[in-house]
């Protein structure tokens, strides 16, 4: 009996030991000098962002400190303030990293919400199958057929939502891409050999789907993350574009450029920069998206 | 094929009456009485208040709300000797004197979304329908236009970047469209706008054409100047969309025997690449096209609001704001059945291109 047990250790220790696929995908993944690049952007700018109040303070400008005289629309490199001042001779630096907090927040919030009922509902449905499956489909059919940014616009428009509402609305409408591709694979690994023996040594179905479900289709997700992170992001700046994402005075990238428009020859640093900040993050999440994807690729060889 | 497409038009109705229950419980959860949207009068009284909710049935439980707004209510009550005065009521839903005040409810005279009457405007106080029509041609002048454009230039790019896989061209091609599909559409007008409406004036800086007084455009091709400017924008991404898919289904076709074959018999490239390689590349495309409808009615609001395009989008945003909330309805369902007929058209493309496929 004892015996046992510790061959039954010696064996675990071996599969901790050997390389998962996981471990082969991060190798990977960090020999893609692109993906490692991005990552590296991103985490700057996100570092930048959070690090927002010790920065402003270092400078020693606000984001909220308005300054009428005579120092509006100063443009960028300007003294005592790094990328000028807006139409109110706020610090536009300050700005852009607070307004990057609250963005950064939204996309990345709503994506990993709807990663977790994703996967959940995924496993779920696909595990159950029957008259569950039938009704999760039936909605998410539904919602694949209102335009998206239609639905959320209208949404967005008869309930006003604040920044943490607008993550749930967000979510509400994002959740179904990866509920169905989690769903597809639940599929075809319940009709695998493991999954039948399992069973039938009598694991229940809770533990067969958190143990030998869950961490099958985990890689699966985790790739769609990067991306969806990105499109939620620019979901966020068309609705706040069109002044339906979150109110100022709190300030987003989104509605900032939004803003900008009005004084779009006054300063046009106050518009470039805001989007440009979008488009390098989005880009940095593609990238990163499309280096995950390629790194956890089975077929990929070393 | 007729079977199929009728198979699949049957399975889209549970869809199709979702997304009707989705947007009416959107209405009724909605904040603000419908009383004071429709008549602008905060004064009004109450009794007066609560007579006009009852003839508007907005105190009635949901599910017969819903089902007047699906099914109309003009066989709920109705006239029967032509006396303009409802005698007959459909005394299971409705009363014949609904707030009690002796003297009948005028008869019905909504015919239901079923029926293709989806109210009439709050603000404009037109039937949506009219509504809609009005703004359609605007949204397909500038979605066709989107969609040629996009295929013009996507297609062929996505093609020689498959056979000049790895060089220069491919490389900056897959660099652009990765930005393109990053950059956020509006930001892209803006920064267009900036350059060649501002600064070099030389296209206009929105609208449709020249504002007259008569509230109608020429001809497209009159005012082609108007269209180039928020139709490059819109492409952007499909450009972007399109030259992927092609380069990747181009690089799958270019390993095929055939295209061997085509090669040992001595044909030029440019026939190999363009005659008989892109042919069969560009099946993939047709699978977008449902996708693409759907993008092209959420593009559509912020664009048209961007370049003040007098379309469905932007009918779609202002109504929104103003909470015009039959017109948004008729527009989600409008858009709705676009998107589902779209994938339906894009499925049925995919089978007449493809002979491989075969419907039993």
């Amino acid at each position: 009996m004892q015996a046992d047990d510790r061959k039954l250790k010696l064996d675990e220790e071996a599969i901790l030991r050997s390389r998962s696929l996981t471990d082969l995908a991060l190798a990977r993944l960090w020999r893609d000098r692109l993906s490692m690049t991005a990552i590296g952007v991103l985490l700057f700018l996100t570092a930048a962002s959070i690090a927002a109040p010790l920065i402003t303070g270092v400078l020693g400008v606000d984001p909220n400190t308005t300054d009428a005289s005579g120092s509006k629309y100063l443009p960028i490199f300007s003294e005592g303030h790094l990328l000028g001042t807006d139409n109110l001779g706020r610090d536009h630096l300050a700005r852009l990293l607070y307004a990057g907090q609250i963005s950064l927040f939204i996309g990345f919030m709503s994506a990993f919400l709807a990663l977790v009922i994703g996967v959940t509902l995924g496993i779920i449905t696909g595990y159950y199958g029957g008259i569950i499956d039938d009704f999760v489909n039936w909605i998410i059919t539904t919602l694949n057929a209102i335009p998206g940014l239609v639905l959320l616009i209208v949404i967005t428009a008869v309930f006003r939502p604040d920044a943490n509402s607008l993550i749930l609305v967000i979510v509400f409408l994002t959740w179904t891409a990866t509920t169905r591709l989690v769903r597809g694979e639940t599929l075809a690994i319940r009709a695998r050999e493991y999954i039948v023996s399992a069973k039938a040594v009598g694991a229940s179905d809770i533990r067969l789907m958190r143990v030998h479900i869950l961490p099958n289709v985990f890689s699966l997700t985790i790739v769609t993350l990067a991306r969806n992170i990105g499109l939620v992001m620019l979901i966020e700046a068309s609705l706040s574009f069109l002044g339906l994402g979150v109110q100022p005075p709190t300030a987003t990238w989104g509605n900032m450029l939004s803003k900008s428009r009005e004084f779009i020859t006054a300063g046009s640093h106050l518009m470039i920069l805001p989007g440009l900040l979008i488009t390098v993050v989005v880009l940095c999440l593609y990238i990163i998206g499309d280096g995950l994807r390629d790194a956890f690729d089975p077929t990929a060889t070393d | 094929m007729l079977k199929y497409i009728f198979r699949r038009l049957i399975q889209s109705i549970p869809t199709f009456f979702g997304i009707t229950l989705l947007s009416y419980l959107l209405l009724w959860l909605a904040p603000g009485s419908v009383v004071e949207r429709l008549y602008l009068a905060p004064n009004i009284k109450a009794e007066t208040r609560a007579r006009l909710a009852a003839q508007l049935g907005i105190n009635d439980p949901f599910h017969i709300q819903y089902l007047r707004w699906l099914a109309g209510d003009d066989w709920l009550r109705w006239d029967s000797d032509g006396d303009g005065i409802a005698d007959h009521s459909f005394t299971l839903l409705a009363k014949l004197d609904e707030d009690g005040d002796g003297v009948p409810e005028p008869p019905g005279d909504n015919y239901g979304i079923l029926r293709g009457d989806f109210g009439r405007s709050f603000v404009k106080k037109q039937p949506v329908m009219d509504v809609f029509l009005a703004n359609l041609p605007a949204t397909l002048e500038l979605g066709i236009a989107t969609v040629l454009t996009s295929l013009a230039i996507g297609i062929p790019v996505g093609v020689l970047s498959a056979v000049t896989r790895g060089r220069a061209f491919d490389n900056v091609s897959r660099v652009m469209a990765v930005i393109f599909d990053a950059v956020p559409n509006f930001y892209l007008a803006y920064i267009l706008i900036f350059i060649f409406a501002v600064m070099l004036d030389l296209v206009p800086i929105g609208g449709r054409c020249v504002p007259n007084l008569y509230g109608v455009c020429p001809p497209f091709y009159d005012r082609i100047i108007y269209l180039i400017l928020p139709t490059f924008v819109f492409a952007a991404g499909f450009i972007a969309l399109f030259s992927r898919y092609v380069r990747t289904s181009t690089l799958e076709v270019l390993n095929q025997d055939y295209i061997r074959t085509a090669r040992a018999k001595g044909l030029s490239p440019q026939v190999v690449n363009f005659r008989h390689a892109m042919r069969n590349a560009m099946i993939p495309v047709a699978t977008l096209l449902g996708p693409i409808i759907t993008n092209i009615w959420a593009g559509a609001i912020v664009i048209e609001t961007v370049f003040a395009w007098p379309g469905v989008g932007r009918i779609a945003f202002t109504s929104a704001i103003q909470q015009d909330y039959p017109v948004v309805m008729g527009i989600v369902i409008f858009a709705s059945i676009g998107t589902i007929l779209g994938f339906l058209l894009s499925d049925i493309l995919y089978v007449l291109i493809d002979p491989r496929i075969r419907i039993h």
